[in-house]
């Protein structure tokens, strides 16, 4: 996986609630066995007309956007289903952070695993960061993994939380799989105790 | 002993490592699988020279782009997209060793059906699938959540995942419900209350009266939305009727083993002083037949109500009320009965069970779709549409005008064939009102299996209890 430690880039603003998995990948693009190629059919359906002209009002397709590393968006983003091609599709557009006021559950586990770092921040810090998304190409926002922070382009700094371990982990791009198979022992143990208490399993 | 919560015994019951910040590893006892989220996970194994820990306990079914028309065994029949990711299915199913339904098995349907149908589904365990409306299984009193692909390769090779516990909700719905409410109004009524990210965070027990009346059918139905409330989970305690339904299925444990199986799930319940860091009471005579209006499962009201305004909302969801109304091309104040639609769909992991074919078929009996609309039942596996057809429900819909078709999951996400035009607007049975969910620019609205078909008879959303 990739790591992320910091990023400095634009940020496009997404003034949204509830924005969906549909909304981020239409389920015709989940016929395929790839994890690469979805980029460009990041929120489909907002973004190019029936006939598949862009649709020169949506965010990603203005110019100043269109190089976006970072999405600021609005409560609950990413609820919906499990699919794991919305962070395959962010990530193949090329944008590594999302901020929000909060997430869904399965979609916010499911950036760790794609090297996305979700950030979640009260409304207020939200709706500051939103307006500075607004200024366009010119205003960087500053990301720090380590240090936990998000920085405006006039300076101001936001502290985030998040969980130690997926911290850790998106360091240093670590992959869970290689991590639990360490574990492999205790695993086993386990595994013969509960066969012996629930044969029926 | 600290009193526990049903969620904290399954919880502690599955631990198989924990770290010093919280982390654990939790042991999966049933994977499902289906074609659209595993295939890169099987893809991943095979990079990384890996098998899958615990085949016996993995099972696999097409349900999500499969046909749902006669012919479909033969991939010439599928698109090709979606036969590539069938036969991926069938292949990595035989290369790996796990159980196998495939489309041309009875036993196939949505994934969501089938374990419960087969007694994979047992009270007490830890089911996992890449696919969110895995909490279905809750209603036996099994921890069952929705997956990343990631996660379901991680569950392939480790037969566990990596969590931290979530928090504890309790969700009562007290009394008795009144005639014409089911459990979908049950579980839509909770998300209108708690909104879609009421759960986040939580995994909820639904619990009280009107959830104990409740048929197995009917806690799935209720269990199965959960995500849509946000919730990792939900869950429902075992009791006789869980009992009742799992004994004598395929893979239900027998003899003695069902004896001790029967014993530890007995004990399955939240202690009577058990903590809940989040309490919501419904009283259930309070809730009425109910449809959704908007573009989130949240935008749930009384079949008896009018569209809102968006400036009845605050904060954010001004914008997104606003966007809905649009994008459902609906006026504030126009009552909801009279919203007219073009398309009727019956089926779904969420109401996709005998029980819900049985409860539109009582409405239908005797009477014939509006002229000119189109509607499909789809049965939640080959196993219900027989059992409806040896019923006589097949032959109802069928005289009223529905289409009945092949199970699968169909106009629910409209990855096969079944799907809206844009600008259609559907009665739907199924758990998703998002926008294009069932076709682009179509039109959702969410509602009971009655309701439905309620609507197909009038052609408009209706009250059920006008018909009954």
């Amino acid at each position: 996986m990739d790591k992320f430690t910091t990023l400095t880039g634009i940020a496009a603003p997404t003034p949204m609630v509830n924005v969906d998995t549909d909304m981020i990948i239409p389920k015709q693009f989940l016929k395929t066995i790839k994890r690469s190629g979805l980029g460009v059919n990041l929120f489909d359906e907002m973004r190019y007309d029936d006939d598949g002209n862009e649709i020169p009002g949506f965010v990603l397709n203005q110019p100043q956007y269109r190089s976006a590393e970072i999405l600021v968006a609005g409560d609950n983003f990413g609820c919906g289903s499990s699919r794991e091609h919305a962070p395959w599709a962010i990530k193949d557009f090329g944008i590594r952070c999302v901020i929000a006021p909060s997430f869904a559950d399965i979609f916010y586990n499911n950036c760790f695993k794609n090297g996305i770092l979700p950030i979640a921040l009260p409304q207020d810090a939200v709706d500051v960061l939103m307006k500075d998304a607004e200024k366009g190409a010119n205003a960087r926002m500053d990301i720090d993994l380590e240090a936990q922070t998000v920085t405006t382009s006039d300076g101001e700094v936001f502290h985030f939380e998040l969980d130690s371990f997926k911290k850790h982990c998106l360091l240093n791009g670590l992959d869970d799989i290689g991590l639990t198979l360490e574990k492999a022992a205790s695993i086993d143990s386990f595994e013969a105790k509960a066969t012996a208490d629930r044969p029926w399993v | 002993m600290s009193p526990k919560t049903l969620y904290d015994k399954i919880w502690d019951a599955h631990v198989a490592h924990e770290a010093d910040d919280g982390t654990c590893l939790l042991y999966i006892d049933r994977h499902l699988v289906h074609e659209v989220t595993s295939p890169q996970a099987f893809e991943g194994l095979r990079m990384a020279g890996r098998s899958v820990r615990a085949p016996d306990k993995t099972i696999a079914v097409p349900d999500h782009n499969v046909p749902t028309t006669p012919g479909r065994d033969d991939p010439k029949n599928m698109t090709e997209d979606s036969a590539i990711q069938v036969a991926a299915l069938d292949k990595n199913a035989k290369d790996f060793g796990i159980h196998y339904y495939p489309v041309s098995d009875v036993r196939q349907g949505i994934v969501h059906i089938v374990g419960p149908e087969q007694g994979w589904t047992l009270p007490g365990m830890t089911v996992v699938c890449g696919d969110s409306h895995t909490a279905t299984h809750g209603a036996f009193g099994a921890l069952a959540h929705g997956i990343g692909t990631s996660e379901v390769e991680h569950v392939l090779a480790t037969q566990t995942l990596i969590q931290k516990k979530s928090k504890n909700m309790k969700v009562e719905i007290t009394g008795k419900l009144r005639p014409g409410v089911t459990a979908k109004d049950i579980t839509l009524s909770v998300i209108g209350e708690t909104g879609t990210a009421g759960g986040t965070g939580y995994v909820i027990e639904y619990c009280g009266e009107a959830i104990r009346d409740l048929s197995m059918e009917g806690r799935m139905t209720v269990c199965n939305m959960a995500i849509e409330g946000g919730a990792r989970a939900g869950l429902i305690a075992p009791d006789e009727k869980t009992f009742d339904y799992v004994m004598g299925r395929p893979h239900a444990p027998k003899g003695a083993q069902w004896e001790a199986a029967l014993a530890w799930w007995k004990t399955l319940y939240s202690d009577d002083d058990a903590q809940w860091d989040k309490v919501v009471t419904i009283k259930g005579e309070d809730i009425a037949p109910v449809v959704t209006w908007g573009t989130s499962p949240e935008d749930v009201l009384p079949i008896t109500g009018v569209v809102p305004a968006a400036d009845s909302f605050e904060g954010g969801k001004v914008g997104a009320a606003q966007r809905s109304l649009d994008y459902m091309d609906l006026k504030p104040g126009t009552p909801l009965a009279e919203i007219e639609i073009d398309t009727v769909f019956i089926g779904s992991c969420t109401n996709g069970r005998i029980e819900d074919l049985r409860a539109a078929a009582e409405i239908l009996k005797g009477k014939k779709i509006k002229d000119g609309l189109r509607a499909m039942v789809v049965p939640g596996s080959g196993l219900v549409r027989l059992q409806a057809e040896e019923e006589g429900l097949a032959d109802i819909f069928k005289e009223a005008g529905f289409e009945w078709r092949l199970a699968g999951c169909s106009m629910c996400l409209a990855m096969n064939p079944d799907q809206l035009a844009p600008g259609e607007r559907c009665a739907a049975t199924s758990n998703r009102n998002f926008e294009g969910r069932q076709g682009r620019g179509g039109r959702t609205h969410l509602m009971s299996p009655a309701m439905a078909a309620a609507a197909a008879v009038t052609g408009r959303l209706t009250d059920v209890r006008e018909m009954m």
